[in-house]
């Protein structure tokens, strides 16, 4: 026996006759849902910036030969010794190549590993910027350009030049930064530069890169993988590292030790790289659902508030419905069906009000060293935090409602009627 | 003549540390078609009479049929239901909604039913209204009409569901002597016309004489 159309008549009639108290319940949870919406949208956009700028200059797994003692020292193969416990002083490095074995088939290898999104081989050599009798230190990596482009976003930190210039361009280099500025270089111009050896050649500036960070601005430059091993005089097959994207970053930890065994190198995983850099993801999301929340419960109090007036403006009109044939749940069911057109209406302009809000915050100039490519403050437009909240919204809104519907569905009419 | 509302030995009691016993062993019984007054001083226990045999208070003792069908103990939504189709109600106090207008107040219960389309729910209202000669104030708000005026739209609100009984909480208590004349002389016409119960509570003894029955209550206890 429940009639909609009449309970949902006098609800209307009821949210209409009280447009203000409506109107300001209503505004209660826009303003609720726009702020949960705009901080959502702003904390994540700076979130994933963030994430980003690690994420796209740290490869997922990184390989290299890492200097360090035999695991395994040479009194162990003895077995007269086989029950003793060895004490040796002075252990050194191992001998070592500092360049992988068997680099290319390794890249080969990883190149069709399904779970490897691309692998860029990297040739790391320590040499100096010289200019007259100044010499400073610096690295020098040879990169296989396009590849890397397409793995770390290497082209986001080319303040100037483009990554063409240096495929097309043999004895090029990408500058740092802080080198081009202390040494007064520029695109176009010739810089000499120095191995460990004393070897010396000319490179042709064709672009500058800023990473934001002013110490690897100040050392770092990017060359072709063949002019550094030209430089160094060593192999078209003498790489040092190779640096590994995934398609699945979770799936880091677990390959990266796969892949020492399997190519017997060392290999560290991003998690290694970064450890911390979730845990400030996580606690800035932790901030961002906390204040959003307590904004809606606020609104939430409000409409509790002018539910509650409501229902005692309305004593008379409860008790009158009940003496006329409606039950306490039709009653309740007014009551609900109200509030649930203030969370719906309150929600959707909240929503409306939050798009407006972050695409203005999108729009805001925000320039700085650190990250040469953004000129606006980031904003991530997520439909899942929209839906999230409006549910929110609703949830807010139906809790606050309950409990003075509740009370309304409960109320005795003969009280009231004689209570007159 | 068969009894539209009966009553076995009803007995209520106010409050729960110190009962007081307001009704005692009440047995009555209203045939259809009959006019019934309800008198007694204030505090006798009249008006708490009439809201059991309303169905709204069910805090009691005893049995109440209607129609000989055992009311006591239904639940809420089965009362309501009894409520919304075979009573209608009067107050001393008119209770409409005021921010309804006239028609929609009388439509209401109708609505809540269901029976008939919204349709011919708003035909028979406006025969109600016309009837009661207050047709003209159909779109009025309910909150901008006189008193009088006001208990002759409960009294159609009343009748829309075409109920078997009446009852009236001193329907004429809060009117002049003009209007109360009026609507005592409509109260009579549907008893006369439709065969319609009606059982009221009134402080007017020479209403009470010219109904069909006085039912006289002193310390919560029929006299006859």
């Amino acid at each position: 026996m429940r009639s909609w159309k009449v309970i949902l008549e006098i609800a209307k009639t009821h949210l209409f006759t009280k447009l203000k108290s409506t109107v300001t319940a209503s505004i209660g949870v826009t303003f609720g849902i726009a702020a949960y919406i705009t901080l959502v949208s702003f904390m994540t956009g700076l979130n994933s910036m963030l994430d980003d700028l690690i994420l796209n200059q740290v490869p997922h797994i990184h390989l290299f030969n890492e200097i360090k003692p035999s695991e395994k020292q040479p009194i162990a193969l003895y077995k007269e010794f086989e029950d003793a416990i060895p004490i040796i002083h002075s252990i050194k490095p191992r001998q070592n190549q500092r360049k992988i074995h068997n680099a290319l088939p390794i890249l080969n290898d990883l190149e069709k590993n399904e779970k490897v999104l691309g692998a860029s081989p990297q040739l790391q050599s320590q040499i100096f910027y010289l200019s007259g009798t100044i010499e400073l230190g610096g690295n020098l990596t040879g990169v296989d350009i396009m590849k890397e482009s397409k793995l770390s976003n290497i082209q986001d930190y080319i303040t100037q030049g483009s990554i063409m210039d240096l495929k097309n361009t043999e004895n090029g280099i990408l500058l740092g930064s802080g080198i081009a500025k202390k040494m007064s270089l520029s695109v176009g111009r010739k810089i000499m530069v120095s191995t460990a050896r004393g070897d010396r050649f000319h490179l042709k500036v064709v672009g500058i890169y800023q990473s934001g960070i002013a110490e690897i601005d100040d050392i770092q430059s990017f060359a072709n993988l063949k002019t550094v091993q030209r430089i160094l005089g060593e192999a078209e097959n003498y790489i040092t590292d190779i640096n590994i994207k995934l398609n699945d970053i979770t799936q880091a930890p677990a390959l990266a030790r796969v892949l020492e065994r399997k190519y017997n190198v060392s290999a560290i995983d991003i998690n290694e790289i970064n450890a911390q850099f979730e845990t400030g993801t996580n606690v800035r999301n932790l901030i961002t659902y906390a204040v959003s929340i307590t904004l809606l419960i606020v609104a939430g109090f409000g409409i509790y508030n002018i539910q509650n007036m409501l229902i005692y403006e309305k004593m008379n009109d409860i008790a009158i419905l009940k003496a006329i044939g409606f039950s306490g749940a039709d009653v309740q069911l007014i009551f609900l069906s109200q509030s649930a057109f203030i969370g719906i209406s309150g929600g959707i302009l909240g929503l409306i009000l939050g798009f407006g809000l972050s695409n203005f915050i999108d729009n805001v100039s925000f320039e700085t060293e650190a990250l040469p490519t953004i000129t606006t403050y980031p904003v991530n437009y997520n439909p899942a935090s929209y839906i999230i909240g409006f549910f929110f919204a609703l949830l807010c809104t139906f809790i606050a409602a309950y409990f003075p519907s509740k009370r309304a569905k409960n109320i005795d009419p003969v009280q009231i009627i004689r209570g007159n | 003549m068969s009894l539209i509302l009966e009553t076995k030995n009803i007995n209520k009691y106010f409050g729960k540390a110190k009962p007081f016993h307001v009704l005692k062993d009440i047995s009555l019984g209203i045939k259809q078609g009959e006019f019934a007054s309800i008198m007694g001083k204030s505090g006798s226990g009249k008006s708490t009479l009439l809201y059991i045999l309303s169905t709204m208070d069910t805090d009691y003792t005893g049995e109440l049929f209607l129609q000989n069908e055992l009311v006591t103990g239904k639940s809420q939504q089965e009362l309501s239901h009894i409520r919304n189709k075979k009573i209608g109600f009067i107050f001393q106090f008119h209770y409409l909604l005021p921010e309804f207008s006239v028609l929609e107040n009388v439509m209401l219960p109708a609505k809540k039913l269901g029976l008939k389309t919204p349709a011919e729910i708003r035909e028979e209202a406006m025969d109600l209204l016309k009837k009661l000669n207050i047709g003209h104030l159909d779109s009025q708000k309910a909150s901008k009409i006189s008193g009088g005026e006001k208990q002759r739209v409960a009294v159609a609100r009343a009748l829309i569901n075409e109920p078997i009984l009446l009852i009236g909480d001193e329907p004429t208590g809060n009117l002049d002597s003009n209007n109360s004349e009026n609507l005592f002389q409509i109260l009579k016409t549907l008893k006369d016309d439709k065969g319609l119960s009606l059982l009221m509570v009134t402080h007017d003894e020479d209403l009470a004489k010219r109904t069909d029955r006085t039912i006289y209550l002193e310390d919560g206890r029929i006299i006859e």
